[in-house]
């Protein structure tokens, strides 16, 4: 291709993608004239050159497009939207026409009349009229061109410069190149050019270069040239810059990972001479290779912003597609990373920004409902941490719908209903990274096409980088890439195993751990599956031996204890891989396998020691994977749990007592009113059931065995369960303990008035059912006493009880959860509001009526009608007055159902019932 | 690195206008006493025994790998690759490599013998009985005085995508 041609195709590549940027920016800050006219000079520059190249076609569309600007500069034609996507019109058909250009170094035939047309009309005002001021614009002649191109001439005809000196500075500028006006613009490699080439800022500007400029400088201040100011930085620039090829770039790097190399074997072969006269100049070699190396990578080194230079214009584009107000904010646009990386996370971020805008944000009318801003924003956030780039894209829209990603885990048949119910919030987002899945609604021209995640998960895996999602229900959704700073040469720790090394990246290496039978960690297994218990937690464990299909070469000396567990994590798992020997760390130089050996996924590349000898990289997620990657999520990073976490570690207090045959039994002790002595000689009959004077009332006895003989002298000791002015007393034979231990009802007993058994202080104890015995007492305690149970498969649905009573909290804590549901109870509708900021989510709710301070019904309605992320869980209403009225009532603040609130069955029916109907609606 | 192409290509339509006379050099090995021959241009060096790296997973023709003045080497074991039982542990061996699309491989050989000017008219197709892991493998047989050398084609040795199809 001809030199000239591809200088221009580079220079104005490089120059629209400034152009997308400003445009956008323009749109926003309508008011900013610098901003103006370094758009109208970047047009007019395109313009200028197509004219020169003897290229119409593209002359013409920038000069159509350069008279709107021109308007919009002389403030004849205000700047609308209408305006501006005109002009980024016109840019993408100049882009279109450019790749044509490219390709056949020609331009495509034909003519864009009607583009320039409108361009025209634009120009003259009368396109968006509405929009456009009522002032009619004059024709577009004269075009405001000539005005730049006289300031342009100005100095020139000044005479103190040299017109060559003058073009030669004008000629070695790259591109649009900014002036301090538009700091965007100010890096000239905004945007990798076709052609390859990089910009690579001189360190150390010679100074002669700095000079050359000056005097151009003074002699068009002298004129009065309006651009003086501006040509002297541009001249700067380009004085400081050059152009060079980046395979020659690449070239260096490899070279330079050579000598590393070598570098590397010579230090290691001088180590084992005591006394060389090579010690000293190899030092220096040593040093000088480092900062070589170093500077080399820092050529290959460009901002992040660079990838991000095409996100305002889509982000733009996305919301007048969708009719979404969004913010797009960058942060850390200047953090550097390697070009080869940026390359390759340009189009994941593209696909996330794309994401956020369409799934993640909602409508302007939804938003406000929610109670948030018209306005969603989205953030980019770029930093640098220990060795790695970290980019953050968040977005305050709606978060990750967990039920609907369930639904299509379940249509897509990636897990079955009882798997999901069993997952936690963590694992079940991680279902949008496989293949083939789209929570999209419908399929929109943006997203929903069911490519997408899975494709960007595989792309920052390729490069050595983990992706790790956080998600709030109606607070948006944030997005973490780790991404390793260079692919070339990265950390690795060298392992042994079966006599074979191997090479682990550092990056995917949480800790090393020692585990022999003389050591505090010891490898147990599971059915033949080793696992290591590290800190209170299983870790799974991998035999690489086993993995690899590695057979000991020298059998006898093998089979010590002693084994290293490379503890690894990749995205949010986190897995032991067993090996036999641990070495040091090493910088190793990432090369690929041969092609013949690249579909083995456990390598990503293979390296040369310093010892000379060849060793295979171990590939983290390979590995992950091929072990089994339904665990992924599984041991999720702390914080993402720490909410359910807290919940989960709610003990109870339990009150264990022995009362006839077998197990000890237990009691939730808030159910307990008191412990009482009761001398048998003062119990008397009434009604045909043993009852106590107690506190001037008669209190009802009764026994746990219902075959037990009550003594007639000595005490008894007895459980009094009481309710408002109600109490009974529960016979037992002996009080043993009071412990704190979490409840969980692991089997479910059939004998009435027992919930089931649990492990309670390290034994099988039966927990009583308190409210079969209430019944026993009283029959109208609840409304029946039937205890009839619901068998069905209840795959642990979450429920929020709120009531006030601690007595019926406790009393339906364990009898929920007996019935299969995972309860959480709550005194009042402030914590339980106070839950739903905390992310919390419910499958139902119960809710008392009768409450001090918010009532059950104003409850449901600030559930309801807040907006809430709660706003579609159904609701139950309990309450001791069940009137027509009331139900009404409650249907009215938005409560699914009402029952009466002893009515235990009627519950366990309701919650039964809505919770299906849920499920058939969803 | 196109530089190994050539050659390759070169050879090729060389061997299909053969009758056309001229002469061929291949380097010569042996391989369970049968003698081969590669075409010189595609060799690119001659080595003794190698210290190799085991490369677990790889198909069982795939020795390992090895350093070749700081490049990485994938060594092919040429016995397993014709379908022959693998060298004795006492016998070294010696290895060949060559270049194949930019990759450097290490063919691994019993000996390596001279280099052989051979002259077209010599040249002929693969008896149609010869076994088919063979003639997958070679491009045609040399008849010399007293013995026969078989032409590998170093791309078709290399190429294990069709013998993990089989």
């Amino acid at each position: 291709m001809d030199d000239l041609l591809s200088e221009f195709l580079t220079e104005t590549n490089e120059n629209l993608s400034v152009l997308d940027v400003e445009l956008v920016r323009l749109e926003q800050n309508p008011n900013n004239p610098e901003l103006l006219s370094n758009i109208f000079r970047l047009v007019h520059t395109i313009k200028g050159t197509c004219g020169f190249l003897g290229l119409p076609r593209l002359e013409k569309v920038a000069h159509a497009s350069e008279n709107v600007l021109g308007k919009f500069r002389d403030g004849e034609l205000t700047i609308n939207p209408e305006a501006v996507s005109l002009i980024l019109q016109a840019l993408d058909t100049i882009k279109s026409l450019l790749a044509v250009l490219e390709a056949t170094e020609a331009e495509p035939p034909g003519d864009d009349l009607p583009l320039i047309e409108r361009l025209n009309l634009c120009a003259e005002g009368k396109l968006g009229a509405a929009a456009a001021p009522a002032k009619p614009a004059p024709a577009p002649e004269p075009p405001p061109a000539p005005a730049v191109a006289a300031t342009e001439e100005a100095p020139v005809s000044s005479g103190n410069v040299t017109l060559d000196e003058l073009e030669a500075i004008w000629n070695s500028t790259p591109g649009p190149t900014g002036t301090a006006l538009a700091p965007v613009a100010a890096e000239p490699a905004e945007e990798p050019a076709p052609s390859q080439d990089l910009v690579v800022p001189d360190p150390d500007p010679v100074p002669a270069a700095t000079k050359v400029p000056a005097p151009a400088a003074e002699a068009v201040a002298g004129a009065g040239g309006g651009n003086a100011e501006a040509a002297t930085k541009e001249s700067a620039v380009a004085a400081q810059t050059i152009r060079v090829n980046v395979d020659l770039l690449e070239n260096l790097m490899t070279m330079v990972s050579e000598l590393v190399l070598t570098r590397n074997q010579l230090l290691q072969i001088l180590r084992s001479q005591k006394e060389s006269e090579f010690a000293a100049p190899l030092q220096r070699l040593n040093h000088v290779t480092s900062e070589l190396q170093e500077g080399v990578m820092k050529t290959r080194m460009q901002p992040i912003g660079n990838a991000w230079a095409k996100l305002p214009r889509l982000v733009r584009d996305l919301a007048h597609e969708l009719a979404k107000k969004i913010d797009l904010q960058m942060l850390g646009a200047d953090t550097e990373l390697d070009r080869q990386v940026l390359e390759l996370i340009k189009d994941p971020l593209t696909h996330m920004v794309r994401n956020s805008a369409d799934h993640g944000l909602e409508v302007p009318a939804d938003r406000l409902r929610a109670g948030k801003s018209e306005t969603g924003r989205i953030t980019l956030n770029a930093y640098h941490e220990g060795g790695h780039i970290i980019i953050e894209i968040q977005d305050d829209g709606k978060g990750l719908a967990i039920d609907k990603i369930k639904q299509k885990a379940i249509q897509n048949g990636m897990a079955s209903e009882g798997e999901l119910a069993a997952m936690s919030d963590q694992q079940i987002i991680q279902f949008i990274m496989k293949p083939g899945f789209s929570t999209a609604a419908k399929v929109t021209n943006v997203s929903g096409r069911g490519v997408g995640m899975d494709v960007v998960k595989t792309n920052i895996e390729k490069i050595g980088g983990t992706i790790e999602i956080k998600s709030q229900q109606g607070k948006g959704s944030t997005f973490v890439i780790k991404i390793p700073l260079t692919l070339a040469i990265v950390s690795a720790l060298i392992v042994e195993c079966a006599g074979e090394r191997f090479a682990i990246p550092q990056i995917s290496v949480v800790e090393l751990v020692r585990a022999a039978a003389d050591s505090e960690h010891t490898i147990e297994r599971l059915k033949g599956t080793p696992v290591l218990r590290l800190r209170n937690r299983l870790l799974p464990l991998v035999s690489l031996q086993e993995l690899l299909r590695l057979d000991d070469q020298e059998g006898e000396e093998k089979k010590t204890d002693e084994t290293f567990i490379v503890v690894t994590q990749v995205g949010t798992y986190t897995f032991g891989i067993m090996v036999d020997r641990v070495f040091d760390t090493e910088e190793i130089v990432v090369k690929p396998v041969a092609p013949i050996l690249r579909h083995i996924e456990m390598f990503s590349g293979n390296t040369i020691l310093g010892d000379g000898s060849v060793i295979m990289i171990l590939d983290p997620n390979g590995i992950a994977s091929a072990t089994g990657e339904m665990a992924m999520g599984e041991n999720v990073s702390k914080e993402a749990t720490s909410v359910q976490a807290a919940r989960q570690e709610d003990k109870m207090a339990l009150l264990l007592f022995r009362a006839g045959a077998g197990a000890p039994k237990a009691v939730p002790l808030s159910l307990v009113a008191r412990l009482e002595d009761v001398d048998l000689g003062s119990v008397e009959s009434s009604n045909g059931m043993p009852v106590v004077q107690y506190r001037g009332k008669l209190m009802p006895l009764v026994p746990i065995d219902p075959g037990f003989m009550m003594g007639q002298e000595g005490r008894q000791p007895v459980l009094v369960f009481a309710d408002g002015d109600r109490s009974m007393g529960l016979i037992v034979d002996e009080i043993v303990d009071i412990v704190e231990e979490r409840l969980v009802v692991q089997l479910t007993a059939d004998r009435p008035g027992l919930m089931g058994s649990a492990i309670i202080a390290g034994k099988a104890t039966d927990v009583i059912d308190a409210g079969f015995f209430l019944t026993q007492a009283y029959k109208d305690w609840f409304g029946s006493s039937s205890t009839e149970a619901y068998e069905e498969e209840k795959a642990l649905q979450r429920v929020l009880l709120v009531d006030d009573s601690p007595f019926f909290r406790n009393l339906l804590t364990p009898l929920l959860s007996v019935a299969g549901y995972d309860v959480t109870a709550v005194e009042n509708a402030n914590e339980a509001l106070a839950l739903c900021e905390a992310g919390e989510d419910f499958d139902v709710i119960v809710s008392d009526i009768e409450m001090p301070g918010m009532s059950g019904f104003d409850f449901a309605e600030a559930v309801r009608q807040g907006g809430t992320r709660w706003s579609a869980t159904p609701m139950v209403a309990l309450s001791s007055h069940a009137s027509p009225r009331d139900l009404d009532r409650g249907r009215q603040a938005g409560f699914t159902d009402y029952v009466a609130k002893f009515d235990r069955d009627a519950l366990l029916y309701a919650l039964q019932q809505t919770l299906s109907e849920q499920k058939g609606a969803a | 690195m196109s530089k190994a192409k050539l050659p390759a290509t070169t050879k090729k339509s060389k061997g299909d206008e053969i009758a056309s006379g001229g002469s061929q050099d291949y380097v010569t090995m042996t391989i369970a006493d049968q003698l081969f021959g590669i075409p010189v241009l595609q060799v690119q060096d001659v080595l003794g025994h190698q210290r190799i790296t085991r490369i677990p997973l790889a198909p069982p023709e795939v020795a390992g790998s090895l350093n070749l003045r700081g490049r990485i080497v994938t060594a092919i074991d040429v016995r397993l690759r014709l379908g022959l039982s693998s060298r004795p542990k006492d016998k070294p061996g010696m290895s060949i490599v060559v270049d194949l699309r930019g990759e450097l491989y290490s063919l691994m050989v019993d000996s390596v013998g001279e280099v052989l000017s051979l002259s077209n008219d010599d040249f002929e197709r693969n008896p149609a009985t010869l076994d088919p892991r063979w003639r997958e493998v070679s491009t045609g047989i040399y008849r010399l005085n007293g013995q026969l050398m078989v032409v590998l084609d170093v791309p078709r040795l290399l190429n294990f995508t069709t013998l993990e199809a089989a």
